[in-house]
């Protein structure tokens, strides 16, 4: 029979990927509750999920593609901006609304066991439908400007991915800090703005110069846009070292989220 | 040897005071840091200390105490929500926990979605919903509503729909905290059903209850927690009884001695002041079986010229005057002036279980000539309880209201 040991957890928690497993239909059901959820009530329902990207593309085409010509690496400037636009809005939305999961969820965590980092993780899963439906928007876009994808294409997939985990890494170290410090809900707000206008999104990484490109790169969200472009639109890198550093900075800010994440979960029930 | 399911050993779990409340901010933190005012131990708590216990396969065990006892804190270690401090528990098999029905409801979904989510927290699968998934709705009644989102429910539906679905979790340890503290009577008492159907099943369960009745028709074995101790461990009739006696003894409203306040006097010549009920071995307390002994000590105050006598009244809950008990009239008893403080022996009762309230009457006059003059009545004197009316063969108890007032003799046979 199955036996269940509980003592004082030692510093650092060990992952126990096996329970996660176990728990994926849990996972499920919260992904499902959360997209349920979202557009109970609404009149325009998931339409929402395009026209906050469409309406910024529109807007940014406008004043920073046509009145300030910033370029745009030689692609239209609706679809280079509007590209951006769809992985930024999923970033920060996502990001946004896992900073809450888990103190959404108080009553859920002390009441019930469950590996708490299903709430981040469903979170930022829950919004890929919000994604996948603006990307086919992007496709209807390529069709009309008649851009035909590279073979790169078939390295979106890992983009998409890294774009995932990305949302996923930065949700475990604000939702777990949000517990103990409400202040993170307001920090959010402030950051992804900041962040937004530190990431190639109205603007190319190639008009960041040489020197700074490797400071540039640390922002790992440069490294994510600069490979969906590169993957879908056949835009070449400007800096594969820069791109080098965000992968692996997500990479290496990833596994400690989840140890950051583990090691703050044991005590949300007593603190939340 | 019994399978063991539970084995909880010298687990204690420690609380910073104050960390229970709400959370911090950075600033309080930063300036906590430079005032460098670190905590000292004196500021934590003991929600557990050194509890150490054995559950066996198939046990149904009830956990009493006062609140903050760490009633809840025990259950809440052993479903792993929280971490101990201290010591260390096994747990052998699949635990589930209902430490509050209908956690994880969502008020914009419907009731069926919420079967699924529910049940998908407390570790059901898809497929062991869609099995039982007629069988929940029907428990709970909700049948026309189930595709209402709950938000529209009334709270009773709410609570039905939310216990139905806890209660078809089929796992081998199961731990309820006061979840039947819900619904209407009629619900309860289907609740409390389901959960002997559970036991008899031979699943392991862990309960914990304010309601003393419902832990002695559920429970063989009690622990009574207090300050994060075990305090006793026992027999469930025993444990409860005594746990009864003391808690009812030192809280709330029922005191086994009343000194009567001021306000409360009308006639300041001459009146009771004070009362407190023992039983027949002097032991103070208000908590009686039906066949025991109610002693009354009586203390008055104030000057009166001529004797006088006295009158104890008992009243149900409902305020029916069960019986009436005078000295002069059954005794012929009078008292002289002198007299400060007097004893009443009733009992042993014969009542069914229940509160009950005693009313005083002081009186002068002779009787047969009816001049009986009220010099004082103290109308809530005092309350008594009887916790136990189980006079026949079977452990049956009697409950004021359901089975009458008083304990007749019967007997049933054929001819």
């Amino acid at each position: 029979m199955e036996k269940i040991l509980i003592k004082p957890g030692s510093k650092i928690g060990k992952i126990n990927l096996k329970e996660i497993y176990e728990f994926r239909e849990l996972l499920y059901f919260l992904i499902w509750k959360d997209i349920k959820v979202k557009y109970k009530q609404t009149i325009f329902g998931i339409g929402w999920a395009i026209l906050q990207p469409l309406f910024m593309m529109i807007i940014f085409t406008l004043f920073f593609g046509k009145f300030a010509k910033i370029p745009s690496d030689n692609i239209p400037y609706p679809i280079f901006s509007y590209t951006g636009l769809i992985i930024w809005t999923y970033f920060s939305n996502s990001l946004t609304f896992a900073t809450d999961s888990v103190v959404k969820h108080q009553n859920v965590i002390t009441k019930i066991y469950f590996p708490k980092i299903l709430l981040p993780l469903s979170s930022v899963l829950s919004y890929l439908i919000d994604f996948f439906i603006s990307f086919i928007v992007l496709i209807v876009f390529l069709l009309f400007y008649r851009i035909t994808p590279t073979l790169n294409i078939f390295y979106l997939p890992f983009f998409i991915f890294i774009t995932v985990i990305t949302s996923f890494t930065f949700s475990l170290y604000l939702s777990a800090l949000n517990v103990y410090y409400r202040d993170v809900r307001y920090i959010i707000n402030f950051l992804i703005q900041i962040w937004f206008f530190l990431t190639p999104i109205v603007y190319p990484a190639s008009i960041v110069p040489e020197k700074y490109r490797s400071i540039y790169g640390l922002n790992p969200m440069v490294g994510v846009i600069e490979g969906i472009r590169w993957s879908l639109l056949g835009k070449e890198i400007t800096s594969l070292k820069m791109m080098f550093i965000s992968v692996s900075l997500i990479i290496f800010l990833f596994i400690g989220g989840i140890y950051f994440f583990k090691n703050m979960e044991k005590t949300f029930a007593d603190v939340i | 040897m019994e399978e063991i399911a539970i084995k909880v050993v010298n687990l204690s779990k420690k609380y910073k005071i104050g960390e229970r409340v709400p959370y911090k901010t950075l600033r309080e933190e930063i300036i906590k840091f430079f005032k460098r005012d670190r905590k000292k131990e004196n500021e934590y708590i003991w929600a557990l200390k050194d509890v150490s216990l054995e559950i066996k396969k198939g046990e149904i065990v009830g956990i009493i105490g006062p609140n903050g006892a760490g009633k809840t804190t025990l259950l809440k270690i052993l479903s792993r929500i929280t971490e101990p401090t201290d010591g260390y528990a096994e747990v052998y098999g699949r635990v589930g926990s209902l430490l509050e029905v209908g956690v994880g409801f969502h008020p914009e979904l419907t009731g069926r979605e919420n079967i699924y989510l529910n049940g998908a927290m407390l570790g059901m699968s898809k497929k062991e919903i869609d099995k039982k998934f007629d069988q929940i709705v029907s428990f709970a009644e909700i049948e026309k509503f189930i595709d209402t989102p709950v938000k529209h429910y009334s709270s009773g539906m709410y609570v039905r729909l939310a216990f139905s679905v806890a209660a078809y979790l089929e796992p081998e340890i199961l731990f309820v905290d006061e979840v039947l503290a819900v619904g209407d009577i009629s619900f309860q008492q289907k609740c409390l059903g389901k959960m002997d159907q559970v036991t008899k099943e031979g699943r392991t369960v862990l309960f914990v209850s304010h309601n003393m009745s419902a832990i002695r028709s559920l429970c063989k074995r009690v622990i009574w927690l207090e300050n994060g101790k075990i305090k006793k461990e026992g027999d469930a009739n025993s444990v409860t009884i005594e746990y009864e006696e003391t808690f009812l003894k030192y809280g709330g409203g029922l005191s086994p001695e009343r000194v009567r306040k001021n306000e409360e006097i009308k006639n300041k010549e001459f009146y009771f002041k004070k009362v407190g009920i023992f039983d027949e071995k002097g032991n103070q307390k208000i908590a009686f079986k039906y066949d025991e002994k109610i002693v009354l000590n009586i203390e008055l105050e104030g000057k009166i010229e001529e004797k006088f006598h006295i009158v104890f009244r008992i009243y149900d809950k409902f305020g029916i005057m069960v019986f009436a008990g005078a000295s002069a009239e059954f005794f012929n008893k009078y008292f002289t002036p002198d007299v400060r403080k007097i004893k009443i022996e009733i009992g042993p009762t014969n009542l069914t279980k229940g509160t009950y309230r005693i009313e005083l009457l002081l009186r002068k006059g002779k009787i047969q000539k009816f001049e009986r003059d009220e010099i004082d009545i103290w109308d809530n004197a005092c309350f008594f309880e009887i916790i136990e009316c189980s006079p026949f063969e079977t452990n049956w108890q009697m409950e004021s209201g359901r089975d009458g007032i008083f304990l007749i003799p019967s007997k049933f046979e054929e001819i």
